[in-house]
């Protein structure tokens, strides 16, 4: 959604980010004098996400999914583009100065088993944050925080869990420690990297919930995920990367019902339905994604796309509205409406 | 699927494993199944419902720690009767698997295809040029160019290493496959190709009829879209097992409809409910049914009575009070 349709202020406006990394050429590479390669990791990703939104990133692995909140959360540099909170751009502040906003955005990642400190117990993880960010001063009050965030994640009463340690959980309630100790600052964004892709199915519905509690109480949720039919159910928006790059973007339902970006097809055509009877007509792509170090002209999808033309291996397309369908909703294809 | 006799046939298999504290966890009570040629059945369930251990007592492959009771039967013979004296011919020749991660346990420093020419040499199968041969063969027939036999593993990626850990289960061209979680690691589009290859090799298998498989995964639609059967396990017992259709359509236990339920589908509008509490510890006598703690369902006779094993439609399996209109009929 471009901000000049966003109906309130956007929480997060990311535009034309750009984030490489080197590649060691080892000393022999050196001396040789070989050209300095990167990985084009992130590749010109713009997206935004509003008050009380969740906006899901999904792709293969290597696609950049997680390279971008790395780099919204400034735990990685960008090499270009804009990230603005709140409408503050933050992608140039320095340490000190972002450490209050740090507060604002919080991360909670895919694996609750490692993630978590094993030699903390659930009150020490939940009440780091708040010592780091020197927030309350009297242990009761603190102790009152965490509380109040362990109730909000959903471990309750929390008596029953403050004493315990990570090995003492489950899985489900290791990643709700990790949400509580996220809570616990209060955040206005909060980032979930594959936040149940460890866990079993039984308990992966209630940890979305909970994400989608979260949201409707005025929270921005940024979810990367490789599961479609989980952002197709959680998130308000979907946005699809591929080497990089976002090559279709907009309301959740709409993309994955009526797909225009011939690689978001063949995705979608090969997530297995949970009705037997609906069998799927998989569309498999051949091959894997290329390797980033050396990107295909043009449109970076051509050389696996199953439409692609001649010119598609010299116009690098730009995501751009879908006549006809949804508002909001665009793709990156030159054949778009053709197809 | 014909009146053909099974090629495999699991006999109320348990398993016990012994406890470093003493006491022992029962994680296989009674497991009993058969598949014939050709047929795909999905082994689903949460995480320590027994899935991987079952199919391991199979292979014969559990750790010394575990004691091992009931039949496998292969070709009219019990495999287990004499422990790893009668098991060890038909490892690998009759049934091979495919292991959780197996496309990781490659050795590095070791051609692909050296590796999976190890299991016929091993076996007195081929050797040498044959090996080789045959390695392309195999190779070919999940989908790589045989030329690639003489890379590392580092030079393949995680979706081809899957190729070649199937291929290599396939060295001694085996009757029953076990793959335990083949895709979990993998993208959805790496996912599709093998879920494709593990169909056709069931479809056809070079110039012979299909290899039979045991899918074990938590993964629902994965088991919808390549099963013709699924039994769902929970708490070290087949609590359903039936034809993939009707297990979606008309699951007979609640543990099945709720498992469904937790599962989005990605065009499904119906809220996705996650199931309440945890799977019990199994090393302790269970009374009643083990489910009941987190049904949905439950009445009186389930706290007390561990449900029969009924067949509410022919075919169908299930382990649920529900089933038994003795207990609904005592209850009302």
């Amino acid at each position: 959604m471009s901000a000049a349709e966003g109906t309130a202020a956007q929480l997060l406006e990311v535009e034309g980010l750009v984030t490489r990394y080197p590649i060691a050429r080892g000393l022999y590479g050196a001396l040789r004098r070989q050209p300095k390669l990167t990985v084009q990791a992130v590749n010109g990703v713009s997206f935004s996400i509003g008050a009380g939104e969740m906006v899901a990133l999904v792709g293969e692995s290597g696609c950049g999914k997680t390279s971008t909140a790395q780099t919204v959360i400034r735990m990685v540099a960008s090499e270009a583009g804009s990230i603005r909170f709140r409408g503050t751009e933050i992608g140039a502040l320095g340490a000190r100065e972002l450490r209050p906003l740090r507060r604002e955005i919080q991360i909670i990642y895919q694996d609750p088993y490692e993630s978590l400190d094993p030699r903390f117990t659930v009150r020490d993880t939940i009440e780091e944050p708040i010592r780091v960010h020197g927030l309350v001063d009297s242990s009761a009050a603190r102790e009152a925080k965490v509380h109040e965030a362990m109730e909000r994640a959903g471990l309750t009463p929390p008596e029953l869990f403050i004493d315990r340690y990570p090995h003492e959980l489950s899985g489900g309630q290791r990643q709700r420690v990790a949400i509580a100790a996220a809570l616990v600052l209060e955040p206005k964004l909060l980032i979930a990297d594959e936040p149940v892709s460890m866990l079993d199915v039984s308990v992966r519905a209630g940890i979305l919930a909970l994400l989608d509690g979260l949201r409707k109480d005025g929270m921005g949720v940024l979810m990367i995920t490789h599961d479609l039919s989980t952002a197709a159910h959680f998130a308000d928006r979907i946005a699809v990367m591929y080497l990089g790059r976002i090559v279709e973007e907009g309301p959740a339902k709409q993309v994955v019902r009526n797909p225009q970006h011939p690689y978001t097809k063949a995705l979608i055509s090969v997530v297995p339905r949970r009705d037997p009877d609906q069998q799927t007509v998989p569309q498999i792509l051949q091959g894997e994604t290329p390797n980033p170090i050396r990107m295909p002209s043009g449109c970076h999808f051509h050389p696996r796309c199953p439409v692609a033309e001649a010119r598609c291996k010299e116009i690098d397309p730009e995501l751009r509205e879908v006549e006809g369908v949804d508002p909001g909703h665009r793709a990156a294809c030159i054949l778009l409406g053709a197809l | 699927m014909s009146s053909r006799e099974p090629v495999i046939r699991v006999e109320d298999l348990h398993v016990w494993f012994e406890l470093p504290g003493g006491g022992e966890l029962h994680a296989v009570q009674g497991v009993t199944f058969e598949l014939r040629e050709g047929e795909r059945m999905g082994l689903v369930g949460e995480s320590g419902c027994g899935k991987t251990t079952t199919i391991l007592a199979i292979m014969g492959l559990l750790p010394a720690t575990a004691s091992v009771s009931g039949k496998v039967i292969l070709d009219g013979e019990d495999i287990l009767v004499g422990g790893e004296d009668t098991i060890s011919p038909h490892r690998w020749n009759d049934i091979s698997m495919v292991f959780q991660g197996a496309m990781n346990a490659f050795n590095p420093v070791k051609k692909i295809g050296e590796q999976i020419a190890e299991p016929m040499e091993l076996h007195g199968l081929a050797s040498g040029k044959a090996a080789r041969a045959q390695v392309r063969e195999l190779l070919e027939l999940v989908g790589i160019s045989g030329d690639r036999a003489d890379r590392y593993p580092h030079e393949f990626s995680g979706g081809m290493r899957q190729r070649a850990a199937i291929a290599m289960a396939l060295a001694c061209s085996p009757k029953v496959l076990l793959a335990d979680e083949p895709t979990t690691a993998l993208d959805v589009m790496v996912q599709a190709q093998i879920l494709e290859l593990l169909v056709r090799l069931s479809t056809t298998l070079g110039k012979e009829l299909g290899l039979t498989v045991i899918l074990v995964t938590h993964d629902l639609p994965v088991v919808a879209q390549v099963c013709d059967r699924a039994a769902v396990m929970y708490a070290g017992e087949i609590v359903e097992m039936g034809g993939m259709s009707t297990i979606y359509h008309d699951p007979r236990h609640p543990y099945t409809r709720m498992l469904f339920a937790a599962t989005p589908d990605l065009l499904g509008d119906d809220e996705v409910i996650s199931i309440p509490g945890a799977p019990p510890r199994l090393d302790r006598e269970l009374v009643g049914c083990p489910f009941r703690p987190r049904c949905d369902s439950a009445f009186e006779p389930c706290a007390t009575v561990h449900p029969r094993r009924l067949e509410p439609m022919p075919g169908h399996q299930a382990l649920c009070h529900l089933n038994d209109s003795a207990m609904t009929e005592a209850a009302s």
